[in-house]
């Protein structure tokens, strides 16, 4: 029996295929992170310069929710970078890519995530990362507080990538992908970098109990700011993130298995 | 006794969305859609042995690409079955593909950026092959199809012909025991063409590797293929040996006649013109009623004859006459 080259091999020798592919564009990788880099900057800025006018929000001060903006913006950046394939999933279906990607021997979830990398996302990762490390030295962290944010931003990593899944698993029936989903997407980078408190009802719900983006980020910053709960009980939470990437893989199966059989 | 591939009663449609014309039509399409039922395969049988060099030749929308999908495992059928290497291709496709190769002559599998050496590295990682079988394998297509020139050229800016050798390569480092061709000299020079087929023979011959050959070039056919199985509007007109299909359809030859200088020709007994040109005289006639040499002694004691040449129709003749009529 031959020995399977494994997964996680491969999916860096797909990734690495691709930004080689991209640096022989260099100039236009550099202005595109930079671009990112300052167009979200700029955003931050404008947040900073609000909490300046009016110091809090529902109690809470810049700095946390400079923590809050961090790991929100860096897990969608990972998410982003890593697996924008499902991002472009119907352009890979209406070329015809998917039906090269299942003659191959290998999962087509890996296969499709690594199929376009977007190096550029560094821009904004870098950007998020800055206030994250920014807001963490003023909270003066011991090693608990940076597993747990550590752990926020896998499990917010987790569940843009399961929102990216879904969206893509949505091409297999309906070929074009419809906008709804980004609303979902930057809609949840947004209010997920806000204390969660300060939305309506519906919001809250949605983003608790369908797209656990307050698991990965809101409650688990408001257990360590507010409540210093311990820290097994914090780390829970984000876990929710996994599950939601989980579920959505489950799906993405069940789509994949109807195309094969609708046909294109 | 099982063959490599057992075709049994396959049957496809396709669900195809109604598209009403103007703004309102695709407004309302969002809303109610209305479906069409089309038939790509209706009942396809066929088996093939390992070993064997078969055609697969249709018109456009005959089916053949649904079939090969369906072989290749990227698409289930409504009903009927699949056995190929003891397999069945939709249910076990990771297990499955790793045993057979694919090339569309229309799309390249490897990294449009990257050198090509790059992209079978890549195909090694994708397949699993180990090292050292990848490098001997490697060396040996490289030898073989000539590819030693640019291998460390970016794919895109490789020539049709040197893409499609290195097509043909990449779908072979994992040594597949049956190789899916589609249309793979489409767009070729004529001096790529010949190197092509030769390797699909060499592979045929040399290493026992069953090929799967769809084309619209007959002359493919006429180079590679033992077996020839005609497919049009879903079913099987045809299968069999290249002979047997040109016997089937026609016993007809067609004689060329040279006449010397512009003079009158008034054709034998059992025979047609089909065109005359200048002093050139194309007739068609049956060789079991008109013996070839009794047709040409007649026709050299009534006339001034320079030349004559006896043919056989080409084969895009019969094809097309099969094309037409539904059955041989």
């Amino acid at each position: 029996m031959k020995s399977q080259t494994s997964g996680l091999r491969l999916y860096l020798s797909l990734v690495v295929a691709c930004l080689r592919g991209q640096l022989q564009y260099q100039a236009s990788f550099v202005m595109m992170a930079l671009g990112q880099f300052l167009v979200t900057g700029l955003e931050f800025a404008a947040i900073a310069a609000l909490f300046y006018r009016f110091g809090s929000v529902h109690g809470w001060q810049l700095r946390q929710v400079a923590f809050l903006y961090g790991v929100v913006g860096s897990g969608y950046a990972l998410a982003e970078g890593l697996c924008r394939g499902f991002d472009q999933f119907s352009a890979i279906i209406r070329r015809g890519d998917f039906d090269r990607l299942l003659l191959r021997p290998r999962s087509t979830i890996l296969q499709v995530a690594a199929f376009e990398v977007q190096l550029m996302r560094i821009g904004r990762f870098l950007q998020a990362a800055f206030v994250l490390a920014w807001a963490l030295m003023h909270l003066q962290p011991d090693a608990s507080t940076l597993i747990v944010a550590a752990a926020m931003v896998t499990g917010t990593m987790c569940t843009f990538c399961g929102l990216f899944v879904l969206q893509a698993t949505l091409t297999f029936f309906t070929i074009e992908t419809p906008e709804i989903v980004n609303v979902v997407t930057y809609g949840g980078v947004e209010t997920a970098s806000f204390p969660l408190s300060i939305y309506p009802g519906w919001l809250r719900f949605t983003f608790t109990w369908l797209v656990p983006l307050a698991s990965t980020a809101y409650l688990p910053a408001r257990l360590l700011f507010k409540a210093h709960g311990p820290i097994l009980h914090i780390l829970i939470l984000p876990g929710c993130g996994l599950l939601f990437l989980l579920a959505s893989i489950l799906i993405w199966r069940f789509g994949e298995r109807r195309y094969t059989s609708t046909g294109s | 006794m099982t063959s490599q591939i057992e075709v049994n009663n396959l049957a496809k449609s396709f669900r195809v969305a109604k598209r009403t014309s103007g703004v309102f039509g695709a407004l309302g399409s969002i809303f109610r859609r209305e479906y069409q039922n089309r038939v790509a395969l209706s009942n396809v049988s066929f088996a093939i042995e390992a070993g064997e060099l078969v055609g697969y030749i249709g018109p456009n929308g005959a089916g053949k690409s649904t079939t090969v999908k369906i072989l290749s495992g990227i698409l289930v059928p409504d009903s009927g079955t699949v056995r190929a290497l003891g397999m069945c291709p939709w249910k076990q496709r990771t297990q499955y593909v790793q045993r057979i190769g694919v090339v569309f002559g229309q799309r390249t599998q490897m990294w449009w950026d990257l050198p090509v050496i790059d992209s079978f590295h890549l195909l090694r990682d994708i397949y699993s092959v180990p090292d050292a079988q990848f490098r001997r394998r490697c060396g040996e297509l490289t030898d073989q199809m000539n590819l030693g020139a640019f291998l460390n050229t970016p794919v895109r800016q490789l020539s049709l012909g040197e893409r499609m050798r290195c097509d043909l390569a990449a779908a072979l480092l994992h040594s597949p025991e049956v190789l899916f061709l589609d249309e793979p000299t489409i767009g070729l020079d004529a001096v790529s063409k010949l190197a092509l087929r030769q390797l699909v023979k060499s592979l045929n011959v040399e290493h026992g590797v069953t090929v799967i050959l769809t084309t619209h070039d007959m002359d493919d056919i006429e180079a590679l293929c033992s077996r020839v199985i005609v497919i049009g509007d879903g079913e099987i007109l045809s299968d069999g040996p290249l002979t047997e299909l040109r016997n089937s359809i026609a016993r007809e030859r067609w004689l060329t006649v040279e006449l010397e200088g512009d003079q009158m020709f008034s054709p034998p007994a059992n025979t047609t013109i089909m065109r005359r040109e200048g002093n050139q005289v194309w007739l068609r006639y049956d060789p079991v009623i008109t013996p070839t040499p009794l047709l040409i002694s007649a026709i050299a004691a009534t006339n001034n004859v320079r030349d004559l040449l006896v043919q056989e129709p080409p084969i895009e003749e019969i094809i097309a006459h099969i094309y037409q009529n539904g059955q041989p």
